[in-house]
């Protein structure tokens, strides 16, 4: 396994990459190709302006069969990027593909250095690093696994709900599981939808529905992914059921028991209209609510608090559907692929002390206004507020908690146009007068900037400055009573002071705070700010660094309805491509052990993560499952008589790799 | 060799094992923001810092490194569950070994950065090189050569005829 020249003498053909100006104006390709082709070995160095190309790809092929080369260095940008293609190429002119090595002088030299001697200097160290590299590389295969057509779509918001239904619509099993009592997310409590102000409910309900009654959609609403392990292809995840008390297979949603529990009003924070109203301690979240299920809320209903109550409720069912035994449960499901739709949360406004948001009555957040400007909302659409009034002057404050150096420095990129939706249905339900405050307007994507257009002709007021402060501080008469907004009017360079009646807050968007847990679960990173890091910002927006682990929405970053359910559909597709393949081909980065050299100390064995590693007593010596082993290496730098090696990453490679780092001086 | 003559002054050089998951991609992200930092860092890729065998930094001074540098992913975030922590363990042991070789502690540094802290790549690099141009070179090729004239020379006066030491 360890013979270094498994196919006769080492011939390696290097190639070095102009990639234009990217790395050729940094580095001196010309030099790097002059000094890496004396090295022992090499048998033709060649500089290209654009590798990549076809006919970059096509002269390698020539190169390997016109000279006979059996070992291929590409030195351009990161393997990351482009090692799969020159693999491929490699492959095509008839030598295995791992006899390939690329070499990053773009990523790694050319874009972050200045100095142009150093930089070539870097350049032609990490190429010789690769020359004494490939001598060691070996013949390897692909290996195969297996996939499990099922899905798991985390988060029931309108991206988890397009993703779920793709896949089901594609015949795929589908698990969608969604921590509230009910789907439909974010999307769920809007009114109208920018800019085309079509109802919100009229277009999402009729796809809740689908899901609910789509065989290939098995939905777990009320439920947490608890524990995820295994691979792409092998997923098994744990899923958490919360109790809701209610016999799910039993109850109809007739709402009877809501009717008769011993409290006759709304006592509890009703989460769904952002608290705006009260609900009972046994509640369905609203009327459309998918599935149709009353939720016992533990931490309030009598009997589950303290164990007794007349139970108005349970004698009201007549299909006995109450449970008050009911526990946690735990299930456990096997998937192949995972979508992860988890969404954003909304900026909490109490952030920002001086625009007065839980100090005065009359200052609302934006999700609030959706409820209040809602028909089946908490007023049934009248917009009246805290004080029971009905507002004359209504002023709306963007950007609270965005491209704010002091809490949130992205565009949230919603906000805009969601605040000026609002505009528009705060002066055609109540007929005040609407003053927007903004720092820019960004109203990018489709009809949207026409849709601005259009509501600035409508009458609604737009004020070009960040809002110092609301207060309710009155210097005149006319100001008393009143909520005052102190900005400054860039376009006209004065200080004003508006007095108004309602203050909404264009609240930003945001991370989950506890999105941090199901990042860890599946393995996911972060961007600086929180959203989930996909793969490629523009190649790849759905994609994670865990194969097999897709991400879609809010989660990843801002965006609006259009564009979540964009990416949803681009996830789904990917998943199915995935699944449809049949099975998948991993690096052949395993380790393995020599016989001849183990030991039998064991060392190996606690460190392996998965468990691959297991130990023979008859022979005295450990063994690797090799399709256990993902190909961390870890046992290898364990093993104190060195019998383990990891393909790929051989001993032998990676000591020769620093040897020819460090190189160049000789003293 | 080929470079040298280019430029006389003494530059730290510094070898560095990235994982392939955090640290190797915070480097490609630095270099698609076009983050530009000091030249001196040659990255070894590894599939994670558990890969990296304490051998490895041995054999990387020992080669004529001045400092050597691994890159991880964050406590918690390691894409082989916990690889990483292997990598701390070994940290901890290698800078004992470090040390009783006269190898100073600034020379050898363990690194969290994460796919999206490009800039970090920046400062953690920077900020090694800055250091490393204060200690000066490690040159531990050159002292191996001293070492070994020192043993030779011991050697010779060990082999001596007895009764000329008897004399000293």
């Amino acid at each position: 396994m360890t013979s270094t020249k498994q196919n006769g003498e080492v011939r390696i053909g290097y190639f070095v990459c102009h990639c234009g100006h990217n790395i050729g104006a940094t580095i001196d390709v010309l030099k790097v190709a002059d000094v890496i082709k004396n090295l022992p070995g090499v048998v033709i160095s060649r500089e290209y302006k654009y590798m990549c190309s076809d006919p970059g790809q096509e002269m390698i092929q020539e190169d390997i069969k016109e000279h006979n080369l059996n070992r291929i260095v590409v030195a351009a940008c990161s393997p990351l990027l482009h090692e799969n293609t020159f693999r491929r190429a490699t492959e095509k002119a008839g030598i295995n593909q791992y006899y390939f090595h690329m070499v990053n002088i773009r990523e790694n030299a050319s874009w972050v250095h200045v100095d142009k001697a150093e930089a070539t200097r870097k350049a032609i160290d990490l190429s010789r690093a690769a020359i004494q590299r490939v001598f060691f590389h070996q013949a390897l295969e692909k290996k195969q696994v297996s996939i499990n057509p099922n899905v798991l779509v985390v988060g029931g918001g309108i991206s988890g709900i397009h993703a779920a239904l793709t896949l089901a619509k594609a015949g795929k099993k589908v698990y969608l599981v969604e921590r509230d009592p009910t789907i439909g997310g974010l999307m769920a409590k809007f009114d109208k939808t920018f800019p085309t102000l079509d109802c919100a409910a009229c277009i999402l309900t009729p796809k809740m529905t689908e899901v609910k009654n789509h065989p290939n959609i098995e939905l777990m609403t009320y439920s947490e992914v608890e524990k995820v392990s295994g691979f792409v292809g092998q997923y098994k995840a744990t899923i958490k059921r919360k109790p809701r008390y209610i016999k799910e297979d039993v109850c109809v949603g007739c709402l009877d028991c809501i009717d008769a529990c011993i409290y006759k009003d709304g006592k509890y924070y009703d989460e769904f209209n952002v608290g705006l109203s009260k609900r009972k301690p046994v509640y369905i979240p609203f009327p459309q609510a998918t599935p149709q299920l009353v939720v016992f809320d533990p931490e309030a209903c009598v009997r589950l608090k303290r164990g007794k109550c007349k139970e108005t409720c349970v004698e009201k069912c007549d299909r006995d559907a109450i449970d008050f035994d009911q526990k946690e449960k735990f299930e456990e499901i096997e998937i192949g692929s995972v979508i992860v739709a988890t969404g954003f949360q909304i900026f909490d406004a109490k952030k920002i002390p001086y625009y007065g948001y839980g100090k005065y009555q009359n200052v609302y957040n934006a999700l609030e206004i959706e409820r209040l400007v809602n028909s089946s909302g908490p007023t049934g659409g009248q917009v009246v507020m805290r004080n029971g009034e009905v507002p004359k002057k209504i002023g709306i404050i963007h950007c609270v908690g965005s491209r704010d150096e002091k809490t949130n420095i992205w565009c949230s990129r919603v906000c805009c146009t969601y605040s000026v939706k609002l505009a528009h249905l705060l002066k055609e339900l109540s007929g005040a007068d609407v003053y927007n405050f903004y720092i820019d307007m960004r109203t990018p994507g489709k009809g949207q900037e026409e849709f601005y257009n259009q509501v600035m002709r409508e009458g609604v007021h737009f004020i070009r400055g960040r809002v110092a402060e609301v207060t309710d501080w009155a210097a005149e008469k006319e100001e008393q009573g009143k909520l005052i907004i102190r900005v400054e009017d860039t376009l006209i360079g004065v200080v004003r002071r508006i007095p108004v009646d309602m203050v909404v807050l264009g609240v930003g968007v945001e991370p989950h705070s506890d999105a941090d847990k199901i990042r860890r679960l599946f393995n996911i990173s972060c961007s600086t700010e929180g959203f989930y890091l996909e793969k490629h910002p523009k190649l790849a927006p759905f994609d994670t660094a865990s194969d097999g682990v897709y991400i879609a929405g809010g989660c990843q970053g801002p965006k609006d309805i259009t564009d979540a359910v964009a990416q949803a559909g681009a996830a789904a597709a990917e998943a199915l491509a995935l699944i449809d393949k049949g099975f998948i081909e991993m690096e052949p980065n395993t380790a393995f052990i020599s016989e001849d050299n183990c030991s039998g100390c064991k060392s190996c064995i606690p460190l392996c993560p998965y468990t691959a590693i297991s130990f023979d007593e008859e022979v005295f010596k450990a063994k690797i499952n090799e399709v256990l082993c993902k190909g961390c290496g870890t046992c290898v730098a364990a093993c104190p008589s060195a019998a383990i090696d990891q393909n790929l990453f051989t001993n032998d490679q990676i000591y020769n790799e620093i040897d020819g780092l460090l190189k160049y001086e000789i003293v | 060799m080929e470079l040298k003559s280019q430029n006389d002054t003494w530059k730290p050089r510094i070898v560095a094992f990235f994982c392939n998951w955090c640290t190797y991609t915070a480097a490609d992200l630095a270099g698609v923001s076009r983050i530009k930092h000091e030249p001196n860092v040659r990255v070894i890729r590894v599939m994670c810092s558990g890969r990296v065998d304490p051998q490895f930094v041995i054999d990387a001074f020992v080669k004529g490194a001045d400092g050597v540098l691994i890159g991880g992913c964050h406590i918690g975030d390691c894409h082989y569950i916990d690889g990483n922590h292997k990598t701390i363990r070994r940290f901890a042991m290698l800078k004992r070994i470090l040390k009783d070789m006269g190898i100073e502690d600034e020379r050898f540094r363990l690194e969290w950065i994460s796919a999206s802290e490009g800039e970090k790549v920046k400062t953690v690099t920077n900020d090694m090189v800055e250091k490393l141009e204060k200690l000066g070179p490690l040159g531990l090729p050159k002292k191996f050569i001293a070492w070994d004239e020192e043993m030779n020379h011991l050697e010779l006066e060990i082999s001596k005829p007895k009764e000329e030491i008897e004399h000293v």
